[in-house]
Formats: structure tokens, C-alpha cells, sequence
């Protein structure tokens, strides 16, 4: 995926990921499946699916949003399927990220870009 | 503060041996981002659920760092294994030290 959002906002990024991976590797198109609307009319409540098989946890962040991070999922034991539903919010139109942390220590990355009409941080 | 904070959990009441299940939560609460500003300019602060935690019998089926871009009513559907009969419960703190709880029992049969 390409990434250009606006610098500041790239960093926090970039740096919320090398939090949440530890500076490990990071793999495209595995078993990671990020599912978000292509077009958002109100960047207030956008639904959002991860899922992940085998995963142990799953960072979401937001890159276009003034502060990136959204959350993380952390699988226990009785996790039935290592996917969950949510809804965020999205300042504009800007690329939703995906970082799973998978069982075997490896990570894998997913993105989609979400088109938003109205932005959801306003005020 | 938030007021009127209601936690809504749909579970089914029963599963099969084996069977993993849905679950579905929704608690009413502003998620007040802290990015926000009132009509004279002032910044309104932060307050937000931050974690929600489900467990089963006291093992952990999924818990979750929610931070501000986390929606209002904050929502989240997800799937738990059922090893035997017993009690979920579901908990969501708060940045101002409240704690909600809900649970539901679900028999195996």
C-alpha cells in the first residue's frame, strides 16, 4: 500500500506500529483480513471487521486521524475465532490500518482506504 | 462523569457441545474524544470507556484498548468458545474510575 498522508500524522503512524511490533517485520496479504467500507458518508460511526486466524492480538489505527491509535484486540483463550466487529470514527478520508500480532511471534499488516464525506472528529 | 451509561449484551441462552458462539455488545456512553471544543472555544475534555474485557468462567475470550476514535455507544461483536455451562461477564472501565458490568449465563448442551 502507498502511504501519503500528511507527515506529522504518517510518524505517529509509523510509530504506533513499531510500538505495538517492537520493530519486527512486517508481512502483507497473509491471513489478516481487514474489512471497511470503501465510502463512509459520516466518519462518525464506521463499522470495521478484523480477522485474523491464529492471531493473539490486533492493533487498528487510523492514519489520518490526529491521534492514529483506535485500539487493540486481545484474543484469550476461550476466543472462539480471532475476528471482532467495531465501529470508529474517521476525521476524512484516510487509510485504516491493521497490524496482527500473530502465535508465532511474526506480524502481519493490512490496509484499506475509507472515503469519508463528513469527518468524525469535529467540533 | 457520563450518565446513563447502559450496557446491552445479546448471547444466546443455550449452544451445542463444541459450538463457538456470537456475542454482541453495546454500552450507551458519549466517548467524549478530548478533540472536541465547546461554543465559547474551551476544549471539552477526554472521557471514554478505555478497556473492555469478556471472560467465561473466568478465562478471557477477548479484551480490548479502546481509545478515542472508538464511536459513541461503543460496539463489538465477536465469537467465544462455550467449553461447558457457566457465566460470561462483561466489564467496561471508564477514564473517571467507573466500572460497568453485565453477565449472562448460557447452558451447554
Amino acid at each position: 500500500a502507498i502511504f501519503l498522508p500528511r507527515i506529522g500524522w504518517a510518524d505517529a503512524t509509523t510509530d504506533a506500529i513499531a510500538e505495538f511490533t517492537g520493530g519486527a517485520d512486517l508481512t502483507e496479504g497473509g491471513a489478516l483480513k481487514l474489512t471497511a467500507p470503501e465510502i463512509a458518508e459520516n466518519g462518525n460511526t464506521v463499522p470495521i471487521e478484523v480477522d485474523a486466524p491464529g492471531a493473539e492480538a490486533i492493533l487498528i489505527l487510523a492514519t489520518g486521524n490526529p491521534n492514529p491509535d483506535v485500539g487493540t484486540f486481545h484474543f484469550g483463550p476461550l476466543s472462539g475465532a480471532q475476528m471482532a466487529s467495531t465501529r470508529i470514527r474517521l476525521a476524512g478520508t484516510q487509510d485504516v490500518v491493521a497490524v496482527a500480532k500473530m502465535a508465532d511471534g511474526t506480524f502481519q499488516r493490512a490496509s484499506q482506504e475509507v472515503k469519508v464525506t463528513i469527518g468524525g472528529c469535529g467540533g | 462523569m457520563a450518565d446513563n451509561v447502559t450496557p446491552r449484551v445479546r448471547v444466546p441462552s443455550s449452544a451445542s457441545a463444541g459450538e463457538d458462539i456470537t456475542i454482541k455488545t453495546l454500552i450507551s456512553h458519549p466517548m467524549e474524544s478530548g478533540q472536541r471544543k465547546d461554543k465559547e472555544g474551551n476544549t471539552i475534555p477526554r472521557s471514554i470507556i478505555n478497556r473492555f474485557v469478556t471472560t467465561f468462567n473466568g478465562e478471557t475470550v477477548i479484551d480490548v484498548t479502546m481509545e478515542p476514535a472508538i464511536s459513541t455507544n461503543p460496539y463489538f461483536e465477536f465469537v467465544s468458545k462455550v467449553p461447558e455451562s457457566g457465566t460470561f461477564e462483561f466489564t467496561w472501565y471508564d477514564d473517571d474510575g467507573s466500572v460497568y458490568t453485565e453477565s449472562k449465563d448460557i447452558t451447554v448442551e
